[in-house]
């Protein structure tokens, strides 16, 4: 077990009826306090049904689930549920209810007060980067960006431990996802939420995950490792498949120049580059410089062979 | 056309149509109970949707003099023949438009309000249903204007309403209070239907706003 597991699936399977192969079979894994955790793989591979089970959408056909060590079966489904965010890529959003009777339905279901609804959904509204004149709209009147993000501000309104994403930004176009994306990793940074995010796209689950988990058609698990160590050492032909060709320049984004080891500092007349750049910068630095090696400040010196002996 | 004859009978107009709202609202509020009970029953056990639309179809059919002459030896002259008459003609209509409203809700809605942990009834009433509503004041107004025609028939089992009126035109050869209670009994149609329009908006204002 993790330190502090606070998902964990142990031989969970799961056959819908009428089906003669399973959904999902035999999968454990664990996810750990704080962690985003990406499920990502070919569609088929049952990641969105792994993601519902957590929250009992569906039950699986055998094995347990525990969230914060407890067994989700030992609660009514509902109870469990308002402790758990949710988002979907349609969102969901009550057409009926403003942006702020939306954002405050957890709380309501738990019979907050009120004024302490209303005091969580303004605070809501600042932290996903909404403006407080939203909050009597409805949700026809917003654009799709700005519906997303109403849904992820009510996942967050009971403040809720654990949070489940299933392809949340799908369908807004790519400059708004990438948006979308940073907002999310800045809004993790301050919550520490621990967070399952399921994704067929193996560059957003790269980007956002602490963790990929890489499942296999059937809910067969192929690998689960740091983005870092998935580009870098794929566990055999089809996760290496999966993440693509690229996948070792794209390691060099996720890695910064203060983690590797570095050659001894060269002499003046070179270009330098700063600890926090990633490799991939200090790719671009050198390639633009038309230097063979850049002094990093202070410590030492990075080369062209350094960088590519980290492509892999 | 006879003033004189109106003007002789302003009282019973006004006490006739008292009678035929309550005959009206009778049967409206009756058919939508029970049509909400049977929708209920119908979306929990899908099995029985067919059946429950099958038979609200059957009474349908039936013509509304058959029907009165099938209840009269059953629940006599009285108002009671009247609105179970009145509520069967609601019924198909009523159900139908429900279950196709409800139908209608977006299943991401049904998901993220069922992730949220609503219960199944907490979210019929205040989640489905108000989506719902476009379809179902639809399903309300063709079941009033179509009630509102049809009480003027219950005059034949003595039970008032404009189709007095007619009745009274018709046994005399009298055209004027013909005419009185089918004009009246259209204008109420016309009246209801522009209310439950009215009802309507008040009770979506978010239908109101459009995307910007």
């Amino acid at each position: 077990m993790l330190p502090f597991t606070v998902i964990r699936l142990d031989h969970v399977s799961k056959t819908f009826p009428g089906s003669s192969a399973p959904a999902v079979g035999d999968l454990s894994f664990e996810i750990a306090e704080g962690e985003v955790a990406c499920l990502v793989g070919p569609s088929g591979c049952g990641k969105t049904t792994t993601l519902r089970m957590i929250n009992r959408l569906i039950e699986p056909t055998s094995g347990t689930i525990t969230v914060a060590g407890r067994d989700i079966t030992s609660v009514p489904a509902h109870e469990l549920r308002r402790g758990i965010g949710y988002v979907i890529q349609q969102v969901g959003l009550f057409a009926h209810r403003t942006v702020a009777d939306n954002i405050a339905t957890v709380p309501k279901l738990l019979g907050w007060d009120k004024a302490r609804a209303h005091r969580r959904t303004e605070e809501l509204l600042d932290l996903v980067g909404l403006d407080q004149s939203l909050k009597d709209r409805y949700p026809s009147e917003l654009s799709g960006g700005q519906q997303q993000r109403v849904g992820v501000a009510r996942a967050l309104a009971a403040d809720p431990p654990v949070l489940l994403m299933d392809e949340p930004f799908g369908a807004v176009d790519p400059i708004v996802r990438l948006r979308l994306q940073d907002e999310l990793k800045a809004l993790q940074a301050r919550l520490r939420k621990t967070i399952v995010f399921v994704t067929h796209d193996i560059d957003e689950a790269v980007r956002l995950g602490d963790r990929v988990v890489v499942l296999n058609v059937g809910g067969v698990l192929e690998q689960i490792a740091s983005p870092a160590d998935l580009l870098g050492a794929p566990s055999n032909e089809f996760v290496a498949r999966f993440v693509g060709s690229e996948r070792g320049i794209r390691r060099l984004s996720l890695i910064n120049v203060k983690d590797i080891e570095l050659d001894e500092p060269l002499g003046d007349g070179q270009p330098t580059i700063s600890p926090d750049a990633t490799l991939l910068d200090a790719l671009q630095t050198l390639l633009r410089s038309g230097k063979h090696a850049a002094n990093v400040d202070g410590s030492g010196s990075l080369s062209l062979e350094r960088i590519a002996r980290e492509v892999k | 056309m006879s003033w004189s004859w109106i003007t002789a009978h302003l009282g019973d107009i006004a006490s006739r149509t008292v009678e035929h709202l309550e005959l009206t609202g009778i049967a409206i509020g009756l058919g939508f109970v029970l049509a909400l009970a049977l929708s209920i029953l119908a979306i929990a056990k899908r099995r029985t949707y067919a059946p429950i639309t099958w038979v609200a179809g059957v009474m349908y059919t039936i013509p509304s003099i058959a029907l009165f002459a099938l209840l009269v030896p059953v629940t006599g002259l009285s108002k009671t023949t009247a609105e179970v008459a009145l509520v069967s003609y609601t019924l198909l209509i009523l159900v139908r438009n429900i279950v196709a409203g409800i139908d209608g809700v977006p299943a991401s809605v049904r998901e993220a309000a069922t992730a949220m942990g609503y219960t199944r009834w907490r979210m019929f009433f205040t989640v489905e249903i108000p989506l719902a509503l476009p379809l179902v004041i639809a399903g309300l107004r063709i079941a009033t204007v179509t009630t509102v025609g049809l009480v003027t028939l219950t005059a034949l089992i003595g039970q008032g309403g404009y189709g007095a009126f007619i009745l009274d035109g018709l046994q005399r050869f009298f055209n004027t209070p013909l005419f009185v209670g089918a004009i009246l009994s259209v204008a109420l149609a016309v009246a209801l239907d522009v209310a439950l329009v009215a009802l309507e908006r008040a009770l979506m204002p978010w239908a109101r706003r459009r995307a910007v």
